[in-house]
């Protein structure tokens, strides 16, 4: 039928169920190393990973991460270590969520969540202070007023993964990397690792 | 005439006659803008199913309210005009698009024969008695519209295709005249009640026999393919092929401007289909509901209104299939379709049925009526054929 043919193929399409997602309402089920909004980690005593070495600062290309270290005060420490993140700004407006600064960090004190619902209507907000970025005493990112996710969907913030492998192999090294000391987001292991 | 002239007119006219046509004007104006809002909504309801989307569902029940809102939203938009407009012409060519657009769908029969405060009247705004010259005629000064709109905004893009605009339509111009003669030729009147009521419902078989999309078969595709370029809806919308042109010849408009461009777009198209169902499909006719009684305010009033737009809302989702399935004609194309094959196809079948026609009535034997009619056709082919200009001709003129 030559260029009649196309109608059938649209009329067929019609009873063909849909793709389209009523997104707000209905979310759909987020990859498991989806890159979203970054948080700061703590140990289970409260303690700050981050240790102020600006690794994450380095390594960004984005050039979006500024951090400034300081000694802990002897009297009431920040972090485990001799320093501490004194100051820690991620831009937004910047950040390609390329999860660089992750695979930097020493001490897994960044992580990226599943969070992406943050428009933000001014400059300052784009800007994430450290107090914004630190989780709360249970572990959990901590939502910003002009965030828009809800319930658990948070869930997986602390647990986080090396993109490759530590020695630089592109193969799994046969064990799971995931870390979660918060017990709180550890997955189960991907294909081609052990338990 | 006596068959088509309104009866609201037989006794004089008074102040509830003046009331009644005000009031029909004012139904049809609203329908008609109401019709493009639904047509709108549908048009997207339609091409998102046929793309597997959803389309439009936020805005009222379904997303109803989606083109009021748009419209609501162009209607505060800022208004901007190009240094080099004229600005009187520039003002004026939207109403000149959209005016045509709404006067010639008051020649449309949308229902049966009804009565108003003791006036019995046509569910029709105006029942002229050269109605189809007055859908030509309005359909051609649409194109003032495009025409003024194109040259008033001082660019370039929007000239070519405003000038693009008026050479597509005087090309199916021709073709539609012809395609229509041919169902001129089956009723004997201009009018289109009259045309309707040549087409009315006595039961099932009369839709092949005397709705005249049968008699006038060839005449049908005609109309239906002239009908959508004259409209420039896709695939012939050449007048707004964004990828030579941008936007058409409403580049230069912005905010309530442009949308009322687009409105007398799909007012044309709404009119167009709505002249083809009273054309070829009996318009209003059709069976009214059994156990009422026949003249009762229901088979009166709602089943011809219901029929009508029942085969209106039909002809509407042809257009939206395709728009959704065929892509954009090339130019030339456009042209060797419109001059090459859809005028000779209308010379030849108004020819062929003519003959027929006449033949019928003197009671000419079929032997006659046959060769008579392939030698005319083949008369006006060749005629045609001769005229037009041979390969390597028209080059070899230019240069």
């Amino acid at each position: 039928m030559g260029a009649l043919s196309g109608f059938s193929v649209t009329l067929r399409q019609m009873f063909r169920p849909r793709v389209t997602e009523h997104f707000p309402e209905e979310k759909r089920p987020k990859p498991v190393r989806f890159h979203g909004r970054h948080v700061l980690n703590r140990y289970e005593d409260g303690m700050e990973k981050c240790i102020g070495c600006e690794l994450c600062a380095g390594v960004c290309p984005a050039r979006c991460i500024y951090v400034r270290g300081a000694d802990n005060p002897p009297d009431a420490p920040v972090s485990p270590g001799e320093r501490y993140g004194f100051v820690y700004e991620i831009n937004y407006l910047r950040c390609i969520h390329c999860d660089l600064c992750v695979e930097a960090c020493p001490t897994e004190a960044i992580t990226e969540t599943k969070l992406f619902e943050f428009s933000f209507a001014n400059r300052e907000d784009a800007i994430y202070t450290k107090e914004e970025l630190l989780v709360g005493d249970d572990g959990r990112a901590r939502r910003q007023p002009w965030e828009l996710w809800l319930g658990d969907e948070d869930d997986h913030t602390s647990a986080w993964m090396r993109a490759t492998a530590p020695s630089g192999q592109a193969a799994y090294e046969g064990r799971v990397s995931w870390s979660g000391e918060l017990g709180f987001g550890v997955r189960s292991p991907e294909q081609g690792q052990e338990q | 005439m006596s068959l088509a002239a309104d009866p609201l007119f037989n006794h004089g006219i008074d102040l509830d006659v003046v009331l009644i046509v005000v009031g029909k004007t004012v139904a049809v104006f609203a329908m008609l803008l109401l019709a493009v809002l639904l047509y709108i909504w549908f048009l997207r309801k339609v091409i998102a199913d046929m793309q597997n989307r959803i389309g439009p569902d936020r805005a009222g029940p379904f997303g109803l309210l989606q083109s009021m809102a748009d419209g609501i939203k162009l209607f505060f938009k800022e208004q901007s005009s190009p240094t080099t407009a004229d600005r009187t012409v520039y003002r004026l060519a939207p109403y000149l698009s959209v005016l045509p657009a709404f006067l010639a769908f008051s020649i449309v029969p949308i229902g049966g024969v009804v009565t108003i405060a003791g006036h019995r009247t046509y569910v029709q705004l105006a029942d002229l008695p050269f109605g189809i010259l007055w859908l030509l005629a309005m359909s051609g000064l649409g194109l003032y519209g495009v025409m003024l709109a194109g040259w008033a905004s001082g660019s370039k893009y929007p000239l070519i295709a405003s000038v693009r605009a008026s050479a597509q339509l005087l090309s199916y111009e021709a073709a539609f005249g012809l395609a229509i003669v041919g169902v001129l030729l089956q009723s004997n009147t201009l009018s289109t009640r009259g045309i309707v009521q040549k087409q009315s419902w006595d039961g099932v078989g009369t839709i092949v026999s005397d709705w005249y999309w049968l008699p006038a078969l060839v005449a049908l595709f005609i109309f239906l393919f002239a009908a959508v370029a004259e409209t420039n809806h896709p695939p012939f919308d050449l007048v707004e092929a964004e990828q030579e042109l941008t936007g058409g010849f409403f580049t230069e408009y912005t905010g309530i401007k442009f949308a009322i461009f687009y409105l007398a777009e799909f007012m044309n198209l709404i009119t167009m289909s709505a002249i083809a169902v009273t054309l070829f499909f009996g318009g209003p006719s059709g069976p009214g509901l059994g156990f009422l009684p026949a003249h009762g305010w229901f088979n009166a009033w709602i089943m011809p209104i219901f029929w009508f737009m029942l085969k209106l809302i039909i002809l509407l989702f042809g257009t939206v299939w395709l728009r959704a399935t065929l892509p954009r004609l090339r130019y030339d194309q456009l042209m060797n379709l419109g001059w090459k094959i859809l005028i000779e196809f209308a010379f030849v079948w108004v020819i062929a049925s003519a003959v027929i026609l006449v033949g019928k009535d003197e009671g000419w034997s079929l032997a006659i009526v046959i060769p008579s009619t392939a030698a005319g056709a083949v008369a006006v082919l060749g005629v045609l054929y001769l005229s037009m200009p041979k390969r390597g001709e028209s080059v070899e003129e230019i240069r």
